[in-house]
């Protein structure tokens, strides 16, 4: 067994465990930091499916914008009161038997099916992530814009919702 | 290097605990952190079948895409969790049943 093999399966048991004990946990700051264990054993697994730029933007993005802003909203809507946020559960069967039978499904369909790699594989005299850099310019122009267009107006919507300035009744 | 079906196996596991997590929990924010679940469950698929297709970048452009709207749903969404928190004071979604007061 190589190192990277053993990488591979400690981050993937890494994400399932840390996934399955976001179901049963019950405070709401542990559930945030489960889930920043799962996001960086994904970003683990991302570098080694040769995808170092996803990964990257993975540590960056998630673990570092996405996972501050949820801990921003569970500190900014607990009671002031010293007690953690615990959160009860319900609809236990209706849950049980959508993630059973998704995952039954999905499970299904990848062991019937079998993938395989593409023959010719095109050769490249470009790296991975100057690859990337040069398809986000050429070929990837327009989501690029439209990507900027839509944070921008993500920007200026979140602040306007969550502003507390009274506005003029209408 | 691993077979790609670990990938896919574990992004499906992934996918059905953020759906339990999505329809259990009684918080918006525990739902909210369901649905990134989700996303990065299909995340891992896009990222996978880009293996098979050496020296194309595409699900890699395309996870790099969908890491950019989960960043808009996740601040979009806490927004609109703290402003109703701030009108009803309470976090669970069962409990707001009035769009106007």
């Amino acid at each position: 067994m190589t190192i990277a093999t053993f990488m591979f399966y400690f981050f993937e048991v890494m994400a399932a465990l840390s996934a399955l004990a976001l179901i049963f946990v019950r405070n709401v700051f542990y559930g945030a930091l489960l889930l920043l264990i799962c996001l960086l054993s994904l970003a683990g697994i991302y570098v080694l499916a040769f995808a170092e730029f996803v990964a990257v933007t993975q540590i960056l993005i998630y673990a570092g914008g996405i996972l501050v802003v949820i801990i921003f909203g569970i500190m900014l809507t607990t009671k002031i009161s010293g007690k953690p946020l615990v959160v009860k559960h319900g609809n236990w069967l209706a849950g049980i038997f959508a993630g059973i039978s998704m995952a039954a499904l999905l499970m299904t369909f990848f062991s019937q099916e079998s993938f395989s790699v593409s023959p010719i594989p095109p050769v490249s005299k470009y790296g991975a992530i100057e690859q990337i850099g040069i398809q986000l310019m050429t070929g990837f122009a327009l989501p690029f814009e439209v990507a900027g267009v839509l944070l921008l107006i993500t920007l200026a919507g979140a602040a306007v919702i969550a502003s507390t300035i009274k506005s003029k009744k209408i | 290097m691993a077979p790609i079906d670990h990938f896919l196996y574990l992004s499906a596991f992934l996918f059905s605990a953020g759906i339990v997590v999505v329809i259990v929990k009684r918080n918006a924010i525990m739902v909210l952190l369901g649905i990134e679940l989700m996303l990065n469950a299909a995340n891992l698929n896009l990222v996978a079948f880009n293996i098979l297709q050496p020296g194309l970048f595409t699900g890699h452009m395309f996870a790099l895409f969908v890491i950019v709207v989960a960043v808009c749903e996740a601040a979009v969404g806490l927004a609109i969790v703290l402003r109703v928190y701030q009108h009803y004071q309470t976090s669970i979604p069962d409990e707001i049943q009035d769009l106007k007061e």
